[in-house]
């Protein structure tokens, strides 16, 4: 048995590479709340396109040690291929977010895109790794690669979420005359009295409020709002409809603490869980913003974001 | 940016220009003029507690 192994090291070692990248993609490919992507079609697709980052990840050591120097410029194609499934991603979002009510928001799009093509990477770095042990030693220790692999893998895999900059606390939905407020937050005028009331009975309000400055200066980034409202509107359902423009969620700051306003108009009224569902929104990459590491702010400590 | 698509108010003297004005006789008319305009338009209503509503679109 270890003789064969060893007879056709090259062979085992791409196939562990393709198993492991394979697995990798598996682990990484979750439908979650959002429903994206979606069951079964999107999915396909993406195990697909993993069998694909698999394989070039996995063939990539054996040709180095075939000394076909040359065939590690596949790995090119790879990163072309992988942007191509970027900007697919980019596409779709975009124009599925035409049709929702709440949309995500570009930033929000763009940050799924990007993790779409950075899975594809790692799901490469994870066969390749696999390969490489269990050619260069034996199909055992390339196991023992490739799971090392997914658990560097799993924790690369999840980003921060809004929790880590800042506390989310229940605010109360107060409207004077046409003003609408959360806490002391002004949100908007909302003219009709037959909104105000529907408000009055269905409105949420939270408060989320940034630890430090490199937190205030996140939240008050549109599409981190935006990824914000788009995530309670979707998990608590909307209490509005097309043609009803006052009935929208909104989030607006307060200039002088930097804590963010957030009103929301879910069908399920439960505070606790929207405070819970806000904190637990990602951390848009694209909105973090770092004031603390500029050079000008150095020395003053506080890092968060 | 935003438009005024409509203008619904209770008293002439304070309303004029570009967007078409619907004068109302009570406030209660207003708000019942406002809410059609809202509807019909998909333009949002808001008061400037003055006696007048403008309907503001923004879509565009």
């Amino acid at each position: 048995m270890s003789n064969y192994l060893h007879e056709h090291r090259m062979v085992v070692g791409v196939m562990a590479g393709i198993a492991f990248g394979l697995l990798a993609r598996i682990l990484l490919l979750r439908t979650d709340y959002r429903q994206y992507p979606t069951y079964p079609h999107g999915q396909i697709i993406h195990i697909s396109l993993g069998v694909i980052a698999s394989a070039l990840g996995a063939v990539a050591v054996p040709a180095l040690y075939q000394k076909n120097l040359t065939a590690l410029t596949f790995l090119t194609v790879a990163a072309q291929q992988f942007r191509e499934v970027r900007n697919m991603e980019r596409e779709t979002l975009s124009k599925m977010d035409s049709m929702e009510i709440v949309s995500r928001g570009t930033s929000y799009i763009e940050g799924i895109a990007m993790v779409f093509e950075g899975r594809n990477y790692l799901v490469i770095m994870a066969a390749m790794a696999a390969s490489l042990f269990a050619v260069a030693f034996n199909l055992w220790i390339g196991i023992a690669g490739g799971l090392l692999s997914l658990i560097i893998v799993w924790k690369l895999k999840s980003g921060k979420s809004i929790s880590a900059i800042a506390d989310i606390i229940p605010g109360k939905v107060r409207i004077e005359g046409p003003d609408l407020y959360v806490d002391n937050i002004y949100i908007m005028n909302v003219g009709l009295q037959s909104n105000r009331d529907i408000i009055a009975k269905h409105g949420l309000g939270l408060i989320v409020k940034p630890r430090s400055a490199n937190g205030r200066v996140t939240l008050s980034n549109l599409g981190q709002r935006q990824a914000i409202l788009y995530d309670l509107s979707t998990i608590l359902g909307l209490h509005s409809d097309t043609g009803e423009p006052a009935l929208v969620p909104l989030a607006k700051l307060d200039l002088d603490s930097g804590c963010l306003g957030v009103f929301i108009i879910p069908h399920e009224r439960d505070l606790s869980k929207a405070c819970e569902i806000a904190g637990r929104v990602p951390l848009l990459e694209m909105a973090v913003r770092m004031p603390s590491k500029a050079g000008v702010n150095q020395g003053e400590g506080g890092s968060n974001g | 940016m935003a438009s005024i698509v409509a203008i619904v108010s209770t008293s002439h003297e304070s309303v004029a220009g570009g967007a078409p004005i619907f004068i109302e006789k009570d406030a209660e008319k207003a708000q019942e003029t406002a809410f059609f305009l809202e509807k019909i338009m998909d333009a949002t209503a808001h008061d400037l507690k003055n006696g007048s509503f403008i309907l503001v679109d923004r879509s565009r």
